[in-house]
C-alpha cells in the first residue's frame, strides 16, 4: 500500500506542475491576446495587398514586407534546415567522440552569439565584397541564426528514438544509412518538425541581423540581389516612430508574423500527416 | 581531428568486415561523409565569425589589453572602454531567467506531457512555439509599457517577503536588473516547454508501465524514470534557452535600465553586452569605439564559452547526484 | 581617345540594358538618420508619384550607419543628424576619391519633458537647472534654481530621477552638445557625443524606452524629440534661450533658431543655443550626404532633382508631420549648392 507520506508528494508535485502550466501558458496566452486586441483587431484587406503609405495617409499596407519576409524565410531555410539538420544526424547516429562534443559545444557558442552580431558577420561576408544590400544577405545572415536550432533540436529529437527500433532494423540487415533513413527519421518527425518550426519562428521575428543586410525597402523588391522589406523591420521602425497610425500599423504587423508563423507551421504539419506516418 | 574520426569509424557498427565499396554502396559513408561535412560547417562558420570579430577589435585590444574585462568606465567621449559592468549584468540576467524558466518549463512540460489530454496539450504547445515568433521589440514594448508597471505595483509584496537580503534592496523604478530577467523568462520559456515536452513524449510507454507496475506513484514515475531518460534533451533545450537569453538584445534594453554600473540590488538598473553593442553600433563611429563594440561581441563569446563550461560541468555533478 | 569612347558607349548599353532589366527604374539607395525618416519617406514617395521612374529607398539605420554606408559605398547617398566631422570626411575622400556636401532638409528640437505628480503647466528650465540636473547637483525638484524660475508652482521636495536615452543618437547628440555651450562643467566632465558617460540616470531605449520610463517613474525628468512629445501630447517644458527668454519649443521658434546663425558654405553648423529673440535654443538640422561625384547619370540628374523639388515643393508639406522647415535663407543658399554635385 502507499504510505501517505508518498501520496501526498504525488499530489504536491503533480499539481505543482499544473501550477507551473498555468502559469507559463498564462503569460504566453496573455501576450497572444494583448497582440490580437491591439494588432489583430484593426486588420484590414490592404495590409495585405498594398504598400506602404507615409504617415498621415489612410490605407497603406505591408504587402512587400510580407513578400519579403516570406522570401528571406525560404531562403533561410534553404540554408539553415538542411546543414543543421544533417549536423544533428552526425552528431545523434555517428557522435560520441570527442569531435562530437566540439561541435556540440561550438553550436551552442554560435547559438548565444547576439543576432546583430550574426548581421554584422553578413555585412562583412557579403555586403561590402558586392557593395550593395540585398535579399540575398538577409537570408544568409537568417540561415545561419537557424544552423545552431536545427543541429541541436534535430539531435535531441533522433537521440530520443529508443535504441530497441534502430536495432530491431539493423537486425533485419539494414545498412545503418537505411536505418537512420527509414525508421529513426520518421520515428522522430514530429518532433524534428517542432525543432524546425520553433526555429523559424525565431528567425522570423529577428529584426538586428537585417538592418545592415536586407537594408528594407519601401518598394517590391524583384529578385535577391536588390534591398528587401521584412516585417520585422517594418515592425520596429514603425513602432519607434512618433505616430500613432504608424505605431498602430507595428501592432498589426506583430500580429500578422505570428500568422505568417502559424500558417507555415499548419501548412508543414499538413503536408507530413499526408506523408503518412500520423505527426501530432 | 584524424584521429576522432578514425575512432567513428571502428564505432561503427557496420564497419568491420565489409570492404570499403561495400559500405559506399550500402550507402553509410555518403551519410558519414554528408553529416560530417555539415557538422565541419559549425565549425567553419563560428571561426570565420570568430576571426572576423578578432579582426576588427584590433585597435581596442591593442590599447587597452585584459584591462578591457575588467575596469568599468565606458565613456565613448573619452575613449575609455571597460566591459565588467555589461559581463556581469549579462551573467545575472540570464542566470535569473534560467533560475525561474527552468522550474517553469520542465514543470509546464511534465505537466503537458504526461498529465494534460493530447489534444490540449497539442493546442497548448502550438500557441507557445507560435510565441517565439514574436519580435523582440515587441516584446520590448510590451515590457515597458505592461510589465514594468505590473512590477512596480507587486514590488511592494516582493520586498516584504524578500527585501531583507541585499538582492531587494534600495528605490525600484521599474527598469532593473530583476525585470530584464523577468521578459527573458518569458521569452525563453517556449524553448524549455515546446522541446522537453516533445522528448518527454518520446520517452517509451515500456519505461513508463514498469515502473508504475512496481507500484510507483506517477510522480515517482515520472520524476524517476521519464525525466532521466529524458534528460539529455532537456538539458539540450536548456542550453538553447541559455544562448537565447544571454544574446538578447532589443527586449532586454527597453527593460534593464541601461547604467553601465554593477549595483548589489536586482532591484538597480544595469546593462547587458547584447544591449550595449545593440543600443550603439548604429551611431557609433571611429576605429577604437566601433572596436571596443565588436571586442564587446568576442566577449560574450568568450563568456558564453565559460557558462556553457560551467553549466556542462554543473550538470555532470547534479547527475551523478540526482539520477536516484 | 577610340577607346575612351568605346568604354562610354559600352558604358551607356550596360546602363540601357540594366534599365531595362529593372522595369526601366532607377532604385536609388540611401540610408542614414531615425528622426527625419517618415518626413524622408513621405518625400521620396511623393516624388515617386510624380517620377515613376525614380523610387528612391530610404532604410533609417541611424546616422553613425548612413555615414559609414555612404562611405562604403553600399548606398547611393546618406542622411545624419549630425554634420560629418573633418575626419570623417577625410576617410571619405580618401575612399571614394571625391568630397561630400552635406545639404540641410528639417529641423528638429529636443524637450524635456517630466512626470511630476500634481504639476501639470510647463516648466521653466533655466540651462543651469538642466545642467545642475543631468550632472547630479541639483537632486531635487524645490532647488532654488527650479523655484526661482517658476513662482506660483509648488515643486515637491522629491528626488529628481534622470532618464536619458541609452541608444546612440542623434537626439542626445543634440540636449549634450547643448548642455556643453551652455555649462563648462559638463564640457569638461561629460562632453560631446552620440552616447555619453551619463553621470546620472536611467536608460531608455528610443524616445518610447524613456517616456515609458517617465510615465511610470514619479518625479522623473528626461528629454525627447519634439515631434514625439507633440504627437504623443506629452507635457514639456520651456527653456530659457541666449536672449534670456523662455521659449517653448515650437516648429515656429525652432525654425528661428536656424535664421538667426551666419551660415556656411559646406552647411555644417550647430544652432544650439542660436542668439536671437523667440529662438527654441534646443535645435538641429538634419542634413543629407551626398557625393559630389556621382558617376551614373540618371542617378545624378534624379538625386539633383529630388534636391531641387525637396527645396521647394518639400518644404511645404513638412508642418503636416510636425517638423519644422528650413528659413528661406538657407533654401536659398542650398539652391546653389546643387551646382556642386557633378
Amino acid at each position: 500500500m502507499l504510505s501517505l507520506r508518498r501520496k501526498t508528494v504525488n499530489a504536491v508535485m503533480l499539481s505543482l506542475t499544473g501550477v507551473c502550466t498555468v502559469l507559463a501558458v498564462g503569460t504566453l496566452l496573455f501576450i497572444l491576446g494583448y497582440l490580437f486586441l491591439h494588432g489583430g483587431t484593426s486588420l484590414t484587406l490592404d495590409f495585405f495587398t498594398k504598400l506602404p503609405k507615409p504617415v498621415g495617409e489612410p490605407g497603406g499596407g505591408m504587402a512587400n514586407a510580407l513578400l519579403g519576409s516570406a522570401k528571406l524565410l525560404l531562403l533561410a531555410s534553404c540554408i539553415g534546415v538542411p546543414i543543421g539538420f544533417l549536423g544533428g544526424v552526425y552528431l545523434a547516429e555517428f557522435g560520441g567522440s570527442s569531435f562530437s562534443f566540439v561541435v556540440r559545444y561550438t553550436t551552442d557558442l554560435l547559438n548565444g552569439v547576439p543576432s546583430i552580431v550574426i548581421g554584422i558577420f553578413a555585412y562583412t561576408l557579403i555586403v561590402l565584397p558586392q557593395g550593395h544590400f540585398s535579399t540575398l544577405a538577409g537570408g544568409l545572415a537568417l540561415g545561419v541564426m537557424m544552423i545552431p536550432i536545427a543541429i541541436r533540436s534535430s539531435e535531441d529529437f533522433l537521440r530520443a528514438v529508443p535504441v530497441s527500433l534502430r536495432e530491431g532494423a539493423m537486425a533485419l540487415g539494414a545498412s545503418k544509412a537505411k536505418t537512420i533513413l527509414t525508421v529513426v527519421i520518421p520515428a522522430a518527425k514530429a518532433g524534428l518538425l517542432t525543432g524546425i518550426m520553433l526555429n523559424l519562428a525565431r528567425v522570423a521575428g529577428e529584426t538586428a541581423p537585417l538592418i545592415f543586410t536586407a537594408f528594407g525597402n519601401r518598394y517590391w523588391s524583384p529578385g535577391w540581389e536588390q534591398p528587401t522589406a521584412a516585417l520585422p523591420v517594418m515592425i520596429y521602425t514603425y513602432a519607434i516612430s512618433p505616430y500613432p497610425d504608424w505605431k498602430q500599423q507595428a501592432w498589426s504587423a506583430g500580429f500578422v508574423l505570428l500568422m505568417l508563423v502559424l500558417a507555415i507551421n499548419v501548412f508543414a504539419r499538413m503536408i507530413l500527416s499526408k506523408g503518412g506516418h500520423a505527426a501530432r | 581531428m584524424a584521429a576522432s574520426s578514425t575512432t567513428n569509424f571502428s564505432a561503427r557498427p557496420s564497419g568491420r568486415a565489409s570492404t570499403f565499396w561495400q559500405r559506399l554502396r550500402s550507402g553509410d559513408d555518403i551519410a558519414y561523409v554528408v553529416t560530417l561535412t555539415c557538422a565541419l560547417t559549425i565549425l567553419a562558420i563560428t571561426a570565420l565569425l570568430v576571426f572576423e570579430l578578432y579582426k576588427n577589435s584590433a585597435v581596442p585590444r591593442h590599447q587597452f589589453g585584459w584591462s578591457f574585462l575588467v575596469t568599468t568606465t565606458w565613456d565613448p567621449v573619452a575613449g575609455q572602454f571597460g566591459a565588467l559592468p555589461f559581463i556581469y549584468g549579462t551573467v545575472v540576467t540570464s542566470a535569473l531567467a534560467l533560475l525561474m524558466a527552468i522550474p517553469l518549463g520542465v514543470g509546464a512540460a511534465i505537466f503537458l506531457a504526461e498529465l494534460a489530454p493530447m489534444r490540449i496539450s497539442n493546442a497548448l504547445t502550438f500557441l507557445i512555439e507560435l510565441l517565439a515568433a514574436v519580435p523582440s521589440v515587441i516584446f520590448g514594448l510590451l515590457g515597458i509599457f505592461v510589465l514594468v508597471p505590473a512590477l512596480v505595483s507587486i514590488e511592494p509584496a516582493i520586498r516584504s517577503v524578500l527585501g531583507w537580503t541585499p538582492l531587494f534592496s534600495g528605490p525600484f523604478y521599474g527598469v532593473s536588473i530583476f525585470s530584464a530577467g523577468v521578459v527573458l523568462t518569458v521569452m525563453i520559456i517556449p524553448f524549455i516547454i515546446s522541446i522537453s515536452r516533445e522528448v518527454i513524449l518520446a520517452v517509451p510507454a515500456e519505461q513508463r508501465d514498469g515502473a508504475l507496475a512496481l507500484g510507483a506513484t506517477k510522480w515517482e514515475t515520472t520524476w524517476n524514470v521519464v525525466i532521466p531518460f529524458a534528460k539529455k534533451g532537456i538539458m539540450g533545450s536548456i542550453f538553447l534557452a541559455l544562448a537565447r537569453s544571454l544574446g538578447e538584445t532589443m527586449a532586454v534594453t527597453m527593460v534593464i535600465g541601461n547604467e553601465p554600473k554593477i549595483h548589489q540590488s536586482l532591484f538597480a538598473p544595469g546593462y547587458s553586452i547584447a544591449a550595449v553593442i545593440a543600443n550603439e553600433f548604429a551611431e557609433a563611429t571611429g576605429d577604437l569605439y566601433l572596436g571596443a563594440l565588436i571586442e564587446l561581441g568576442l566577449v560574450l563569446f568568450g563568456l558564453t564559452i565559460i557558462i556553457n563550461g560551467l553549466a556542462r560541468v554543473l550538470v555532470l555533478t547534479t547527475t551523478k547526484k540526482g539520477a536516484i | 581617345m577610340i577607346r575612351r569612347v568605346f568604354i562610354v558607349n559600352a558604358a551607356l548599353v550596360a546602363t540601357l540594358i540594366m534599365g531595362v532589366a529593372c522595369g526601366q527604374q532607377v532604385p536609388i539607395n540611401a540610408a542614414g538618420a531615425t528622426f527625419p525618416y517618415p518626413m524622408y519617406s513621405k518625400w521620396f514617395d511623393e516624388y515617386h508619384k510624380k517620377f515613376p521612374q525614380i523610387p528612391i529607398n530610404y532604410a533609417s539605420i541611424g546616422s553613425g550607419g548612413g555615414i559609414a554606408q555612404v562611405t562604403a559605398g553600399t548606398v547611393d547617398f546618406g542622411a545624419s543628424d549630425g554634420p560629418m566631422t573633418d575626419m570623417q570626411m577625410k576617410q571619405f575622400q580618401d575612399k571614394r576619391g571625391s568630397a561630400i556636401l552635406h545639404f540641410p532638409t528639417v529641423l528638429g528640437a529636443d524637450v524635456p519633458t517630466y512626470n511630476i505628480p500634481g504639476v501639470a503647466t510647463a516648466l521653466n528650465f533655466t540651462p543651469e537647472a538642466l545642467a545642475g540636473i543631468f550632472l547630479g547637483k541639483i537632486t531635487k525638484w524645490d532647488d532654488p534654481e527650479l523655484t526661482k524660475a517658476n513662482p506660483g508652482v509648488k515643486l515637491p521636495s522629491s528626488n529628481i530621477v534622470v532618464v536619458h536615452r541609452s541608444d546612440g543618437s542623434g537626439t542626445t547628440y543634440v540636449w549634450v552638445d547643448y548642455l556643453c555651450k551652455v555649462s563648462k562643467a559638463w564640457e569638461i566632465k561629460v562632453g560631446r557625443g552620440t552616447s555619453v558617460n551619463w553621470p546620472v540616470g536611467l536608460g531608455g531605449k528610443g524616445n518610447e524606452g524613456v517616456s515609458g520610463s517617465i510615465q511610470q517613474t514619479a518625479n522623473s525628468i528626461g528629454y525627447v524629440e519634439l515631434i514625439y512629445a507633440v504627437q504623443n501630447k506629452m507635457t514639456y517644458g520651456k527653456v530659457k534661450n541666449a536672449s534670456g527668454e523662455f521659449i517653448q519649443a515650437s516648429l515656429a521658434s525652432v525654425t528661428a533658431a536656424a535664421a538667426g546663425i551666419p551660415m556656411p558654405d559646406d552647411f555644417r553648423i550647430s544652432i544650439t543655443n542660436a542668439p536671437g529673440k523667440g529662438v527654441y535654443p534646443i535645435s538641429s538640422f538634419t542634413w543629407l550626404l551626398i557625393p559630389s561625384k556621382i558617376a551614373d547619370p540618371t542617378k545624378k540628374k534624379a538625386i539633383k532633382d529630388f534636391l531641387a523639388w525637396m527645396l521647394a515643393d518639400g518644404q511645404k508639406m513638412t508642418e503636416a508631420l510636425s517638423y519644422a522647415p528650413l528659413p528661406r535663407a538657407v533654401v536659398a543658399k542650398e539652391v546653389k549648392a546643387i551646382d556642386k554635385i557633378q
